[in-house]
């Protein structure tokens, strides 16, 4: 649950493939943008929430990535900027489709009252294998994508891609003690909302428990 | 120092990731050790968290990345003509 570190090669890479991408050498985007697939197309889905719109919205980001690389500054890391970028792509595209509520950052309330986590006396792990179910997967997607967007977004980040607070901070532009108390409650908003789900799917198959 | 178990709830986060000073840790263990309760709360938490950033949860769709680099390739061929 802990963030790895930046590797330094990959860094140096990535500068290097930008700055022959700049000079002319244009193939090299396929390459350079390879390890970033999932994590932008998870980005875009927990926001546009069906798998045609995420794919538009990443695709689209990875086009203006490439119309917008002179601008990219060496400083920042290069998948940072990528998420920025889908993220944009997602609310704007959000903000279009009027048919889709969104939540607004500012309306939101921000970081008041605490999340009561879902009560309990005993936790049985659910294993991996569970996730072979597409019922079990389609729970975690649901509840994933009905976290309000401000929790939703560090959630993904933190959680998911595994980017570190910091990196979290200047990928959605807020304080460093923001990603924190905002992804303590939406590990909390999860736990409450998924814990009586995969209990009760838990109780009612037993298969995947065969060894309790 | 004995602290409650909504406090405790307070610490979870941190807890999972590491971040917790020396004190609050052994603070927060002292009382997991005799809580069913934030043990279990504790347990599901980190659960939840694993299962949920599994990479089979959020599967790329079939023909993703040949789709996408077939419209890149569009582009990259225009940005060189232009």
């Amino acid at each position: 649950m802990t963030a790895p570190q930046p590797n330094p090669d990959e860094t140096k890479n990535e500068a290097t493939m930008i700055a022959s991408i700049l000079a002319g050498q244009t193939q090299l985007f396929h390459e350079l943008i390879r390890p970033h697939e999932r994590a932008v197309y998870r980005m875009a889905l927990s926001y546009m929430k069906n798998e045609a719109d995420a794919e538009d919205v990443a695709q689209e980001a990875f086009l203006k990535a490439f119309r917008n690389l002179s601008t990219f500054r060496a400083e920042a890391k290069f998948s940072t900027w990528l998420i920025s970028i889908t993220l944009n792509e997602a609310r704007n595209r959000l903000r279009r489709n009027a048919t889709m509520p969104t939540d607004s950052i500012d309306a939101t309330p921000e970081e008041g009252g605490t999340v009561t986590p879902a009560l309990l006396r005993d936790w049985r792990e659910v294993p991996s294998e569970a996730l072979e179910r597409a019922e079990v997967k389609q729970m975690l997607q649901r509840a994933v994508a009905s976290l309000p967007e401000i929790y939703r977004c560090v959630f993904v980040l933190r959680d998911m891609e595994d980017l570190s607070v910091n990196e979290t901070a200047e990928a959605l532009c807020i304080s460093v003690p923001s990603v924190k108390v905002r992804l303590h409650r939406a590990r909390l908003m999860l736990q409450k909302q998924l814990v009586p789900e995969l209990k009760s799917v838990s109780t009612t198959k037993r298969r995947w428990f065969s060894w309790s | 120092m004995v602290i409650e178990c909504k406090h405790v709830w307070d610490y979870i986060s941190d807890y999972l990731d590491g971040t917790l000073s020396a004190e609050e840790r052994e603070t927060v263990q002292r009382h997991l050790e005799h809580c069913e309760l934030c043990s279990a709360i504790l347990d599901s938490t980190r659960n939840v968290i694993i299962l949920t950033a599994d990479d089979r949860v959020f599967e790329l769709p079939a023909g993703f990345s040949d789709r996408l680099h077939a419209r890149l390739d569009e582009e990259l061929l225009n940005s060189n003509s232009s």
